[in-house]
């Protein structure tokens, strides 16, 4: 182990091509950063989802016009990954409120709960989104 | 021994416990809303009007709009201060973000009590 290391070619140097294809984020990594994201997405957003909560409980003909605003296609596709970012957030939260009550601390626990945050995301996703299909 | 004095306002422990807390609030109207919609499917306009109209629904909405706003509010300062190292563009950015979550949360009010 010490002995690959010190076969290693120093010194490294960060380039283009180090960071796209050697230098890889651990997956707890992917699941704080994309926390980050989805709720940085998720604050822009909140305009839009409450104009649509506003017409939807405005009347009966508001509600059908949100109804078929909902049904063209570039609306799907954008709700769908709001509904992934809301899905992913509150799964990555809750592995955030385990861990720092010190619990799945030990490496291989941490690595699995990061693959479960991540498919869980997307699975929440996939489930609410076909309800919206 | 360490003898170590705690001095301060606390205001960065304030903040981190608050975003768990109403992380918490919002996580518990999550599930409920999602059991509620799962159950009352299909969902058409006196469905959803009546479900609104119900005085529990609307405190349960107002306590999450709530939530979502402070989190919101600590959560977005947090990546404010992480990459915006300029101090007056930060503090402009900060005020817009106070602002923004301040009338999401009045849109709110606005459209459960209409």
């Amino acid at each position: 182990m010490s002995q690959a290391a010190a076969n290693k070619k120093r010194p490294k140097y960060l380039n283009l091509s180090a960071l796209l294809f050697e230098i890889h984020l651990p997956l707890a990594g992917w699941v704080s950063i994309l926390h980050r994201i989805s709720g940085a997405l998720l604050f822009v957003a909140t305009l839009w989802l409450l104009f649509m909560l506003d017409r939807s409980l405005a009347s009966a003909r508001d509600f059908a016009f949100v109804q078929h605003y909902l049904g063209l296609l570039p609306v799907k596709l954008a709700l769908l990954v709001l509904i992934w970012a809301y899905c992913h957030h509150f799964c990555a939260g809750i592995r955030f409120l385990l861990l720092e009550t010190q619990r799945g601390w030990d490496k291989p626990t941490a690595r699995l709960s990061s693959i479960v945050v991540l498919v869980a995301g997307l699975v929440l996703a996939a489930l609410f989104g076909a309800r919206l299909w | 021994m360490v003898s170590r004095l705690v001095v301060g306002a606390h205001y960065g422990w304030r903040d981190w416990l608050a975003q768990r807390v109403t992380a918490v609030v919002m996580a518990a109207y999550t599930v409920i809303l999602a059991a509620v919609l799962l159950l009352s499917a299909p969902i058409d306009y006196g469905v959803w009007h009546d479900l609104f109209a119900q005085g529990w629904m609307r405190v349960a909405t107002l306590l999450f709009a709530v939530s979502v706003a402070w989190h919101m509010w600590i959560g977005v300062r947090d990546i404010l201060m992480d990459y915006v190292k300029p101090a007056g563009l930060r503090l402009a950015l900060q005020v817009f973000v106070i602002l923004t979550v301040a009338g999401y949360l009045g849109w709110t009010v606005q459209i459960l009590w209409r």
